[in-house]
């Protein structure tokens, strides 16, 4: 987008929880940094005019499958960050479970070379912690932070032996990384297909308890009391899981977690349908779960809210509910969902669910701080909090559209997502350097 | 009641005047079967496709006998003998279906919700003859039948479903019935068997088998797999016989005049004991009997494809 | 179709008189009971049936068998009719092989009902002979069908209808002759 770099963001309200500031007001924009917060006419620069409009710091989503190498089919690196501009997000760290594995240096630079050409928003690669996945030796940690990575998991799956995750855990202190522990029992969630409930005695699927779920959260924690290090927990979903990480930041350790909007905002009474778009892990869980959740947001025991988005083709869903595979995609439609669900109705003020969003993942992850104050890069997030609007589905631009949103009715839409001064999605359009 | 729906997927979603309709239709056509030569034209140039994917032998022959008893083409597609071996998906077999132009689809799945997923696209008339752990609807309405031939109305009779609840279709589905019926269902069975909440399908729980039996009209009994040693669900079938086989002994404590119902096939020596099987108690044949009338009062009450509507 | 009543055709006494002579016809013509059993179609037939039997048994002390036709499985209309008729029991307990057999109807119209009781006693065995018995001929046959004993012949006009009460079924013995109102049109 042609602007010669300058540009000033006209009388929108910013909220930028790391000054304490919400008023209406400019942003000048210079050479990809913030150059100014106050009063400025076009006399400046141009003039972009976001009357009613929110601006945020730039929001990350730290959990994203860009299916990039080896399924991009279902996804790629650009049309996977088209999709997070056009969701508002200016970054995302994506998560290791491709083919190959990214769980080497030269892996790594494969993600960081690629996004470079490609990418619409910053890639954050996160490595495996196990190579292959496989859950039994671990990666070259730092050789895999030099060429570019931000965390390591081996989200698609648990890291099943203990004494593996305790050496992770401690083998992580080298490069100060955090852990992103995918949290879940195999013996106990065995060949389960959704959570186990009424709904799944009454459906006849097989079930997920959720102490599946949550002995491995309190695992984890016990082995992070003995080990130090940093623990993420990934896609928390039960209440149980919830009371663990409470307990464990009493203890003031380094703990933290992510939900994702979908487990906020569905229950597993949806599956009647055997809709396998409703179809995920962890699967939706019941309503005191939701509950439980919500309450653990405003309390700052969730810290970040995380898509989990999962892209996964169509001739792939599309199939008896058994034998489709686990995930939704979900950058597209996250801030419509959690302000629907979390602002509209009162849970959450506009800050809190910035915090959520870009400042608390870009702290958890270590990239660099997400606040508009003066000096710093641009990473900008301007979404319309009154705009209602309909779930399409058709239209899309990630490769795949296996969401059980489409059709619903939410509030507020991003509006313009900004990468480092660079206007990459504006009113429905894209624009790449 | 007229049956207006495309489907039978399930009898949670019909109603109790649905399941009378399809009672008294297939009071009915039970004399069908008694005749020298069994055979109305109802159906006649009507096409009907048995998926059966997973084995059966006696619900796919009573199915294949009512289809035939009303002059229907039926044709019958097992998984061992389908392309689904060669990786054909449920999809693709349906689309293959509907360019048929079949008008009947009669589906056993090993995975609960298949047939709503056909059922969503074919136009056909989806006929659920078994799906995964979650619902048999033919089969409780057989059960109904047999049920309400023996005791007229169904209100206050007390019944007791004994098993592997857990992974049992038909004892979900007679629960719904049942319920609808007006009658008093308890489940009894291992804790490890009783699956999750199912208190809040209406019925009332019990690990013991002596009191669970005591005051009951109906003991309906289900088949044990010896494969539910293994997964920790059971420790032994000798355990499991020795607290909740059926035995003659056992049904002293029961009421004197006490009905015995099974699905079928039985594992004689396991959940039933030969004599309680084949005694004065047992109603099994006569289960077997309804279950081709009830089948063709199903084929005849579900639109056929002719006014039905994709969704 | 809303129908509104013309008159009254047969009352009571009519109809029990009409039944007292088709029994004396019908064994007159059979040279007595011999072979003889009753089909009555379902729903009226079968009552119609059931009082001729019971006359029979009355004037010569003979037991005819009597059976029950319900003949919606053999109908020719359910690709035109858009609703799912209620399947009643057809009960037969004698085999039909080699006798004669007196089907007995309460009114015939356009001949496709008893063209489908015909289709189905066949399938129930190979009868001698089949005799047909209705109360009321109302005309317009569709089909080569013609009835051997009729009640009462009742010319009717294409938008008539002639509706048969039984007591054991309406709660009285009236035969009535309707007539359909069309919005558009006049009444007569």
């Amino acid at each position: 987008m042609s602007h010669n770099g300058r540009y000033i963001l006209k009388n929108g309200r910013v909220i930028d929880p790391l000054q304490g500031l919400d008023e209406v007001t400019d942003i000048l924009v210079e050479n990809g940094r913030i150059s100014g917060i106050g009063q400025f006419n076009k006399k400046d620069a141009e003039v972009i005019n976001i009357k009613g409009l929110i601006v945020s710091p730039g929001f990350i989503d730290m959990h994203t499958h860009l299916r990039e190498p080896g399924r991009e089919d279902e996804e790629t690196i650009k049309t996977g960050t088209k999709a997070a501009a056009k969701g508002g997000f200016t970054g995302v760290a994506a998560m290791a479970n491709t083919y190959p594995v990214i769980d080497n240096s030269g892996m790594v630079k494969f993600i960081t070379e690629t996004a470079q050409k490609d990418g619409y928003v910053d890639v954050f690669p996160i490595g495996a912690v196990t190579k292959g996945q496989k859950g039994e030796e671990l990666t070259e940690m730092s050789d895999m932070v030099k060429a570019g990575c931000c965390a390591f998991s081996d989200d698609g799956n648990p890291i099943e032996n203990s004494h593996i995750m305790r050496k992770a855990l401690e083998y992580s202190k080298v490069v100060n990384k955090v852990i992103i522990a995918h949290e879940e029992d195999k013996s106990l969630s065995d060949d389960g297909e959704m959570n186990e409930d009424f709904i799944s005695t009454k459906l006849g699927l097989r079930g997920i308890p959720p102490i599946a779920e949550s002995v491995m959260v309190a695992r984890d924690a016990a082995i992070l009391g003995f080990t130090g290090g940093k623990l993420h927990i990934a896609h928390l979903s039960t209440l149980e899981s919830l009371e663990v990480v409470r307990e464990v930041k009493k203890k003031k350790l380094n703990i933290t977690a992510e939900v994702t909007p979908h487990h906020i905002s569905l229950d597993s009474s949806h599956l009647v349908s055997f809709d396998s778009n409703l179809k995920m892990k962890p699967p939706l869980r019941t309503k005191s779960d939701i509950k439980a959740l919500k309450k653990g947001l405003k309390e700052g025991i969730i810290d970040v809210i995380a898509t989990d988005h999962a892209p996964h083709a169509l001739f792939e869903k599309e199939m008896e509910f058994g034998s489709a595979p686990f995930g939704i995609v979900g950058l597209e439609t996250a801030l419509g969902i959690v302000y629907t669900e979390l602002v509209k109705t009162g849970i959450l003020t506009l800050t809190e669910l910035i915090e959520k969003l870009s400042v608390n993942p870009a702290k958890i992850l270590g990239i660099g701080e997400r606040s508009l104050k003066k000096g710093n890069n641009a990473y900008i997030t301007i979404f319309d909090p009154k705009k209602e609007w309909v779930v399409d589905k058709k239209i899309f631009v990630s490769k795949c559209a296996n969401t059980p949103f489409d059709g619903y009715k939410l509030t507020c839409k991003p509006v313009m997502t900004i990468r480092k001064g660079d206007i990459v999605f504006r009113e429905g359009k894209f624009y790449k350097k | 009641m007229e049956i207006t729906r495309k489907d039978l997927l399930g009898i949670e979603d019909i109603s109790m005047e649905e399941i009378e309709t399809f009672l008294t239709t297939a009071e009915s056509l039970k004399e069908i079967s008694e005749r020298a030569i069994k055979k109305v034209p109802y159906l006649r140039g009507k096409t009907v496709a048995n998926l059966f994917f997973e084995p059966s032998t006696r619900t796919l022959a009573s199915f294949s006998l009512a289809e035939k008893r009303l002059s229907a083409d039926s044709f019958n597609l097992s998984s061992s003998s389908s392309s689904v071996l060669k990786g054909e998906t449920l999809l693709d077999t349906v689309r293959n279906l509907e360019a048929m132009k079949v008008d009947f689809v009669v589906i056993r799945h090993s995975m609960s919700g298949a047939p709503h997923f056909i059922a969503k696209r074919l136009t056909a008339s989806v006929i659920n003859a078994g799906d995964g752990t979650h619902e048999h609807p033919t089969q409780a309405l057989l059960d109904l039948l047999s049920l309400k031939e023996k005791f007229g109305s169904l209100k206050g009779k007390k019944i007791v479903i004994v098993g592997d609840i857990m992974h049992s279709r038909v004892a979900r589905s007679n629960i719904w019935g049942l319920k609808k019926m007006g009658a008093e269902v308890s489940v009894c069975g291992p804790p490890t068997l009783i699956p999750y909440k199912i208190e809040k399908m209406g019925v009332k729980v019990y690990y013991d088998l002596n009191e669970a039996i005591e005051d009951k009209d109906v003991i309906y009994v289900l088949r044990i797999q010896k494969e539910r040693q293994t997964g920790g669900l059971l420790p032994s079938l000798r355990e499991y016989i020795e607290l909740y086989g059926i035995t003659p002994e056992k049904l002293k404590k029961a009421k004197k005049d006490v009905i015995i119902m099974h699905p079928g096939p039985i594992n004689r020596g396991v959940e039933l004991d030969p004599r309680v099987a084949d005694g004065k108690h047992s109603i099994i044949l006569g289960q077997v009997t309804n279950g081709v009338a009830v089948r063709m009062a199903v084929l005849y009450l579900l639109s056929g494809g002719k006014s039905g509507d994709v969704s | 179709m809303t129908t509104k009543e013309k008159g009254t055709v047969m009352d009571e006494a009519q109809i029990k008189r009409a039944l007292a002579r088709i029994s004396h016809e019908i064994l007159e013509r059979n040279r007595g009971a011999e072979n003889l059993v009753i089909i009555g179609v379902r729903k009226r037939g079968d009552s119609l049936a059931k009082r001729i039997k019971d006359y029979i048994k009355k004037v010569e002390s003979i037991d005819i068998p009597l059976g029950v036709l319900d003949i919606t499985l053999y109908r020719d209309d359910f690709t035109t009719i858009d609703y799912k008729p209620i399947v009643g029991k057809t009960e037969i307990p004698f085999d039909v092989t080699e006798k004669i057999v007196i089907l007995i109807d309460d009114v015939l119209y356009t001949g496709r009902t008893v063209r489908a009781a015909l289709d189905a006693i066949i399938d129930f065995g190979r009868p001698k002979e089949i005799q047909l018995a209705v109360l009321v001929d109302r005309g317009h046959r569709e089909l080569p069908i013609r009835p051997d004993y009729i009640g009462k012949n009742v010319p009717t006009a294409e938008d008539e209808l002639v509706e048969v009460k039984v007591k054991e079924v309406d709660g009285e013995d009236r035969v009535i002759l309707r007539y359909c109102i069309d919005d558009e049109k006049n009444e007569h």
